[in-house]
């Protein structure tokens, strides 16, 4: 079976690939295009930690073929700072100290922006309803839910 | 494997006719069997192309709700919550925000689960799928639809395209609510979907109750919907809805529940889904 050749956008850049039908979009990011911000936990839709955004809509990346994202728009965590600026959400999780061992930061941080273009002003309940697809394996969530908090705060310029 | 993506149905199920062939909406359950080699298709037939499969349209009988249309795009409809409130609660509750993004109503039907959330409120809705095949479409009501589990009366080629729910009633009301031992991110132990109608004095005039994870497929228990028809839905209804709904659950033991206790549960949430309902047909 001859390879899929996929024309996507990646984080505003037109992206080209060739991928197995069999290959998730996770795989297509990390393993063809060596964008390795997303991790594989689960290969389940359980953890979060592939979240990326297709067309502006939160998924996870283990649960979407790479063919599938022909003609759309994808955003990772690797197009979130811009350049050397962290975005607020990135710079929240630092000065909260809200991660530990790191696996789930990218996913909860594609996540968390997701969240906060819907909605900028979330309640505590809102975001960990929002997050509750994101799983910490160090169990650090209120630091991550502090951290979201605080971005949200500074991001509505309040 | 092969990966199509056809844009008509007519391509669609002559593809799904041929061998090892699978749907794929959502793939938020077909990608997890296939990664568990609990399935392995030759041809993944991606029916997002379809059109029909995509859109949710309104007119004076209703709505006619895309099979691949997902959780998230529900919810953000600008009526259907107002009107199926139950409906769209019972699909949002499919999955984390992530799986909302990608998960559908054809797909949460078809994975064949008897605990499938969106099914007993599709079924209370009285929804019926309008399902395409390599002999044409036919219409099939969603309680007819799941035989037991991964099993569906659907024939080789056939897939559903789209359901049609039928308008709200002048007061009209549904809900669907589910036990689950922690409040999000789980698999019900018991779920219940209730929609009723009540007249302009009060009197409930149509009632459909349908049952999740208490049997080997989801249940319409239609002497539960008749408990409360002619009545104003009080105690003494309520008391023989509970005893109907008791009654039909034929449920299993497993680490989730016993069977002494979902049959339990399940004329407990029924009286409580229901008095939901209540309120929102209440409210015009």
């Amino acid at each position: 079976m001859a390879k899929h050749h996929v024309t996507t956008t990646i984080n505003g850049d037109p992206v080209e690939y060739l991928c197995e039908s069999e290959q998730t979009l996770l795989d297509c990011l990390r393993d063809e295009l060596d964008l390795l911000g997303a991790k594989e936990g689960c290969s389940s839709g359980d953890c979060g930690a592939c979240s990326v955004l297709v067309d502006g809509r939160l998924v996870c990346s283990c649960l979407v073929l790479g063919v599938e994202v022909e003609g759309k728009e994808v955003e990772t965590i690797e197009g979130m700072a811009q350049g050397e600026e962290l975005h607020p959400l990135q710079r929240k999780f630092l000065e909260h100290a809200a991660l530990q061992c790191g696996i789930c930061t990218p996913g909860v941080l594609v996540a968390a922006k997701a969240l906060l273009a819907k909605n900028p002003d979330p309640t505590e309940t809102q975001v960990r309803y929002w997050l509750a697809g994101n799983l910490c394996r160090c169990t650090g969530y209120d630091k991550i839910v502090r951290a979201v908090m605080d971005a949200a705060t500074e991001m509505r310029g309040a | 494997m092969r990966y199509e993506k056809p844009t008509t149905v007519e391509a669609a199920s002559a593809l799904l006719a041929g061998q090892g062939a699978r749907v794929l909406a959502g793939g938020t359950d077909l990608l997890v069997q296939m990664r568990s080699r609990v399935l392995s298709p030759e041809v993944v037939v991606d029916i997002k192309g379809i059109e029909a499969t995509r859109k949710i349209s309104k007119d004076a009988s209703g709505y006619v709700i895309g099979a691949a249309v997902t959780g998230a795009e529900l919810k953000e409809h600008p009526t259907l919550s107002k009107d199926w409130p139950g409906l769209v609660e019972a699909a949002n509750l499919i999955g984390s925000t992530q799986v909302q993004g990608r998960c559908s109503l054809g797909g949460n039907l078809c994975n064949g689960s008897p605990a499938a959330d969106s099914v007993p409120a599709l079924i209370a809705a009285r929804a019926v799928a309008t399902i395409a095949g390599p002999k044409g479409t036919r219409e099939l009501p969603v309680e007819d639809i799941m035989l037991a589990p991964r099993k569906l009366a659907l024939t080789t080629g056939e897939f559903i395209v789209s359901f049609k729910i039928p308008a709200r009633p002048k007061h009209g009301g549904d809900a669907y609510l589910r036990f689950i031992p922690r409040t999000e991110m789980d698999i019900a132990v018991v779920g219940c979907g209730v929609a009723l109608a009540l007249d302009d004095g009060g009197t409930c005039t149509a009632a459909c109750v349908s049952l999740g994870a208490v049997a080997a497929r989801p249940l319409l228990v239609e002497d539960a919907g008749k408990a409360l028809v002619g009545t104003k839905v009080d105690d003494a209804a309520l008391a023989k809805l509970e005893a109907a709904v008791r009654a039909a659950c034929k449920p299993i033991d497993d680490k989730r529940g016993t069977v002494e206790f979902r049959i339990d549960v399940a004329g407990t949430l029924a009286k409580r889904t229901t008095l939901i309902a209540l309120e929102r047909a209440g409210k015009v």
